[in-house]
Order: structure tokens, then sequence, then C-alpha cells
């Protein structure tokens, strides 16, 4: 095990993504002689030549289009959106084509393409560097979407996304680029668990605690304190939000009997929607409280001196688990 | 109140202003750009592009018809668009890689498409047919200008493989003004990939004339984004088989990309579902019907004693041999099992489609085989 800043993890899962195989590309601004905004590059076109590390003109639709005719001619690109709120030139791009065409061409083609989105905020970056858009692409049949918490995880699964054969969006949070943690570096990839599998990532027995991505690590905060308190939270950490692994989803709701959903993305018509929706589908006649979201405000993402009202953090956990739990909280005698 | 003309206006709709090898009239004149590039071209091939533009003509009037008749949901003609096509597409190796528009009919006949090719997915059997890699053409797309950015990134695959192949992506006047045909000419300069840029200028993008998408030639953009360009008669078989060879040789000698505006004219709707008399003049298509690419050939043809009763009939038989091959593959389609509908969303399992599909599947067990009889 090396101890790696998820920074650095990325950036390993990278270099060995791209030695194991001759086709993976990275593509995208900034990538090559600077190692990218976050340095997540760093050290690869020294490695791997400019015919692999391609530094690209600054059109985002430009970089998937071409990432298109690339994986039509057997490459598997890996695409670096410079930030979250850059991703909407290509979107066009990632739904109707990288999205589509395994689908429209029968399945002659396919889309091994993996669109890497440094994601969501509590950086205290400028407008447009902080947003959370993974709901559309969840909402987009024929990608996968993952959103990853830890420097192993985050390792394994690009690794992962790289070698599937469908398109991978695959979320980055950047406050949590410079967390460190263990990293096996040597296991073999055939090993790891699916990148489709959530993992419980503390066990509990009164709430299920579900999120993904940077929000894991305010979710296990918030567990803590609620021990404090003679709460037992379960976290899962979903990894994975398209598909949702509802197995390991529905096993915890079933034995707590309560749900919250807590992520940073606005929450109208939201990941937690959909969360929700489907629990409530699946366990109904276990709940024993309705269901409830921690999530960002439905408005634009705020200038970043006010972001720490708008990221869920764990009073606001810790608040809707009051809620779940019928204990006074914010919302007693209002009438929703 | 005076209306003053922008001057420039003039320049993106003189029809006239094009490079030609072959006048309305069918008068083989010289050019100095293109003449070399086609210098190889006796009666016979000739002959071999007028038979590929008459059978072209066909598949679309059978198209239209059946359309007409019900069998098709939708059609996009390509009347008037046949030297264009086929031009360009003759100049190809087997080996290029081609990323068509939807109404690129007679590239795909040249490429290799079957006559179930042009009809499956306008009856909405399936989004596509053929596998792209059996013909190295892409699935005609249909959202505007996409595909230029394909070829540009499978030009920069084909690169990275060190092989002398060239992509070419085939789009129109509308497509010109989009940001991802902006963008692919942007890194097609940049990566100086080998791909050549096939603007149709067809002078309509469904109801707005070209004037609309722009006061200058297509074919000017180019050299402003480091590319060089070439306007041609695209009712000229001849002239568009010259740029498209001058332009797949320059991709192929590693000069990278090259764009070519090909003039020319949708003499039918932009669909079936389209009504060109709401915007547009019988005068002006009465004037493109006397610019016909077919009739042309023809005339060149018999000048040349490669037109006789013989060859007309040779070929007219082969236009009824293919009209035929199509309405037979429309008639004779069938439609995917309903479960069909799940089938390669994704590559690998998913497990949120799987259940949706087990789902569907335990649905339609329910109608105990009465659905599919539906």
């Amino acid at each position: 095990m090396t101890q790696l800043t998820m920074a650095k993890a990325i950036n390993e899962g990278l270099r060995r993504a791209m030695a194991d195989d001759p086709k993976v590309l990275v593509m995208g601004e900034d990538i090559g002689k600077l190692g990218g905004v976050f340095r997540i590059t760093d050290g690869l076109l020294d490695q791997f030549g400019a015919q692999r590390v391609i530094d690209t003109p600054l059109a985002e639709s430009g970089i998937m289009g071409a990432a298109v005719g690339l994986a039509f001619r057997g490459y598997r690109p890996v695409v670096e959106i410079q930030f979250d709120g850059f991703v909407y030139p290509a979107f066009d791009q990632i739904v109707c084509q990288v999205a589509k065409l395994h689908y429209r061409t029968r399945g002659n083609v396919t889309m091994p393409i993996t669109i890497r989105i440094p994601w969501a905020g509590g950086v205290g970056a400028a407008e447009h560097h902080s947003e959370s858009p993974e709901a559309y692409f969840v909402h987009t049949s024929g990608l996968r979407v993952v959103a990853v918490s830890n420097p192993q995880d985050a390792f394994v699964m690009l690794r992962q996304a790289i070698a599937s054969n469908d398109p991978v969006v695959y979320f980055e949070p950047k406050r949590l680029y410079h967390a460190k943690g263990e990293v096996d570096l040597e296991a073999d990839l055939a090993d790891a668990p699916p990148m489709g599998l959530a993992r419980v990532a503390r066990e509990g027995t009164d709430v299920t605690l579900l999120t993904y991505g940077a929000q894991v690590a305010t979710a296990m905060d918030a567990a803590t304190a609620a021990e404090d308190d003679g709460v037992s939270i379960e976290v899962i950490d979903l990894r994975s939000i398209s598909p949702v692994d509802y197995r390991t989803v529905t096993a915890s709701v079933r034995k707590t009997g309560r749900v919250v959903v807590t992520h940073e993305a606005a929450r109208e018509a939201g990941v937690g929607a959909e969360l929700i929706a489907s629990v409530t589908e699946r366990c109904f006649n276990y709940l024993e409280a309705a269901p409830a979201r921690v999530t960002g405000h439905d408005i634009p993402y705020p200038p970043a001196k006010l972001e720490k009202h708008h990221l869920p953090d764990l009073d606001r956990i810790l608040d809707a688990v009051d809620r779940v739990l019928d204990r006074p909280n914010s919302l007693t005698g209002v009438e929703l | 109140m005076t209306h003053t003309l922008n001057p420039l206006a003039d320049l993106a709709t003189d029809t006239d202003d094009v490079a030609r090898l072959l006048t309305p009239d069918g008068e083989r004149i010289a050019d100095p750009d293109l003449e070399r590039w086609v210098a190889d071209v006796d009666t016979a091939m000739l002959q071999s592009l007028y038979r590929d533009m008459v059978l072209v003509r066909r598949i679309d009037t059978e198209g239209v018809a059946l359309q007409r008749q019900g069998q098709l949901g939708l059609w996009a003609p390509c009347q008037g668009q046949e030297a264009t096509q086929i031009g360009t597409a003759r100049a190809f190796r087997a080996d290029d890689f081609v990323f068509p528009s939807y109404r690129e009919i007679g590239v795909n006949y040249v490429r290799g498409a079957k006559p179930a090719d042009f009809v499956i997915a306008w009856r909405g059997e399936e989004h596509s047919t053929y596998n792209p890699y059996d013909i190295n053409t892409a699935t005609p797309q249909i959202i505007i200008g996409a595909q230029s950015l394909h070829a540009v990134g499978y030009a920069m695959g084909i690169q990275r493989d060190g092989t002398d192949q060239v992509s070419a992506a085939y789009f129109g006047d509308g497509a010109s003004s989009q940001g991802d045909v902006n963008e692919a000419l942007v890194f097609a300069s940049s990566f100086r990939a080998p791909v050549v840029f096939v603007c149709t200028n067809n002078q309509w993008a469904i109801s707005e004339p070209v004037a609309v998408q722009g006061r200058f030639p297509i074919a000017g953009r180019a050299p402003g984004f480091g590319i060089p360009s070439m306007r041609v008669d695209g009712n000229d078989v001849l002239a568009c088989l010259a740029a498209m060879r001058w332009a797949l040789e320059n991709a192929r000698r590693g000069n990278g990309p090259a764009f070519i505006e090909a003039v020319t004219y949708r003499m039918g709707p932009h669909t079936t579902s389209d009504d060109p008399t709401r915007y547009r003049d019988k005068d002006e298509v009465e004037r493109w019907r006397r610019r016909d690419p077919i009739a042309r050939v023809e005339a060149l043809l018999r000048a040349e004693g490669g037109f006789d009763d013989a060859f007309a009939a040779e070929v007219a038989a082969d236009a009824d041999r293919l009209g035929a091959e199509v309405r037979a593959a429309t008639l004779g389609a069938t439609s995917r099992e309903p479960i069909g509908v799940f089938d390669h969303v994704y590559e690998e399992p998913h497990s949120g489609l799987d259940e949706q599909r087990t789902w569907f599947a335990a649905y339609l067990d329910g109608f105990g085989g009465e659905e599919a009889a539906r």
C-alpha cells in the first residue's frame, strides 16, 4: 500500500492505463506540458509523448467530437474537461453521439471514452468552476456515471472506466484532490470490486445515509457526530450513480428503515430524487419515516464567499437525520 | 426608404463563380487547377459515372414514392446533387473512411451500401443497418455538422497509426454555421489531420437560403483556418471528381486537411415533410433544372460517341432493377421483437437497465404472445 493524494492516485491510474494499452490516449486543454490545471496529467507527456497526450484547441465540443472519431478508429480516449462548468459546450456530442452511437449502430461501433470532470465546489472558485452537473448525465442512457471519494477508488475506478467498452463520465471531487489515502498500486484490476458496486463506508443500524463523491467525507463526519448522540448511521458511498447498486442500497434501508440522501447538486430532479423514488418503490413497507434529501439549494452556484451556505454540511445532514428519526428539527411544525 | 444590398451577399449566392470542367450544356472545358486530376477519365469512366448518377436518382425516386405510399416515414431527397455525391465519392479508396450526413445517398451507394441500407432507417425499423466497418462509412448523421468532428478525430487516429488513409466529412451549407464544423476546421488545421471536408452547398437549409448562413462563399472561410479550399460546380461530376482527388491526394501526402464547396441545388424538398413552394420560386427551380448534372454528362457522352440506345437501355434496366430491390427491401422489412428496444444501449451489463429489461420481458409475457401478434 502506498500513501497518495487523490490527485496523484488519478495520475497513477492514467499512467497505468496508458502503459497497459497503447490505444489509450489522453486529450484536453493544458494537459501536456502544464500537466493539467490540477496537475492530474503531470509527467504523462514526457512518458508517453505528444501522440498520446494531446493538448487540444479550447473547444469542448471539438474535444468530444474528436474523441468520438478516435473511438471510431479503435482508440480509447480519456478526455479531460478542465472544469465541471465547462462541459456544456460538449453536451451535444456527449448526449447525441458518445451515448448513442453504440445503440445507433446496433453494437457495431463502441465508444470506450472516459470523460474526466474535475467536479463540485468547496474550493472557493470563480463562477462555473464548482458545479455538480451529474444528473444530466445520469439521465442520459448509454452513459455510465461514477463519482469517486477516495484515492483507492480513484485509482481503480479510473482504470475500470478506461477499460470499459461503454462511455464513462468520471467525476473527480476537486476538494478531495489533496486528501490522502492508502492505494494498492500492485493489485490486479480483475480482483477489484466492479465499478458499479456501492460500498458500505460505515455500518450502522438507525439511518441509511446515501451519498457519493466529496460528500462521502461529510457524511462520515456526520455519522461520527451522530454516534456521540446515540444514533447509528450507515453510510453508503454509491461510487456509481449510473447504474446505482440498489442491491446494497435496499439491503441497508430494509435494515434501518430510514433513509437520507445527500449531494451537493441542486435538489430538483436530481440524483437524490431518483434514489428516493427507487428506494420508496423497493422498500416502502420497510420505511419508518419519509425519506429526506440534503442537497444544494435550487440556485445557480453562489459566489465563493457564500458557498458554505449552499453546500450541505454536517449540521444540515444531522438535521435531516433528526427529521427521519422524528426528533426535533428545523422542519418541526412546518407544513411542507 | 433606401435599400442597400451588401455587396458581399452577391458573392455568397453567386453560383457561377465556380471551377468547372463541364458546362451545363455538356461542353468539356479546361480548368488549370482541375484538369490534371481527371486526365485519365475516358469514355468508359464517363459512362460509369453517368450510370452511378442515374442509379442514385432512381434510388431517390423510389424513396420518395415509397414515402408517399406510406411505406417510409420520411425521405430526404438528393435529386440534383448526384454529381456532387458520385464525383467526390468515386475518388475515395476503399480503406478511406467517410462520415456522411443523412442526404448522402449517392456517397453511400458508391461506398457499397445495399438497397436495404437506404430505406430501413427511414422506415423506422432501425437507426442504421450496415456495419460502418464493412464499408468504411459511418452511419449517416442527423445532427447537423456533428460528423465533421468525428472525421477529424478519425483522421487523428490515422495519423497515429501511420497509414496513408484519409477520412472525409460531408455536410451542407446550413451546417457551415454550426460550431462543430468550425471547431472541426480548427482541430483539423491545428493537427494537420488527413481529412477532407465536403460542403454540399445546395442553396437551401430547409427554408433558409445560403445567404442567411453567411455573406461570403463558404469555401472562402477555409483559408482563414489555414485550410486550402476549392469551390466547384457541384453539378459537374468531373469537377467534383477532380477536386476530391486533389483534396485526398493532398491529405494522403501529409499536407493536412482540404475543403471543397460543391455548389449545387436541392431540386426537391428538404424532406418529404417539407413544402418548398412556401419559400422559393418555381423559376429558380426551373433555372437549376436546366443545369441538371446527369443531362450534361449525357450530352458529353453523345458528343464523344459514348451514348447510344443500347447503353441507355442497359442503364435504365439496371436502374429499374435497383429500384425494384429498394422497394422489395422496404416491403420485406421486418420489425425487431419489442424486447429488442433494449439491445445495444450498453456493451456491458448495466444493472439498472437490465432490471427494466427483465420487467418488460415479464410484462410482455403476460400477454401470452398476443403482444407480438398485435
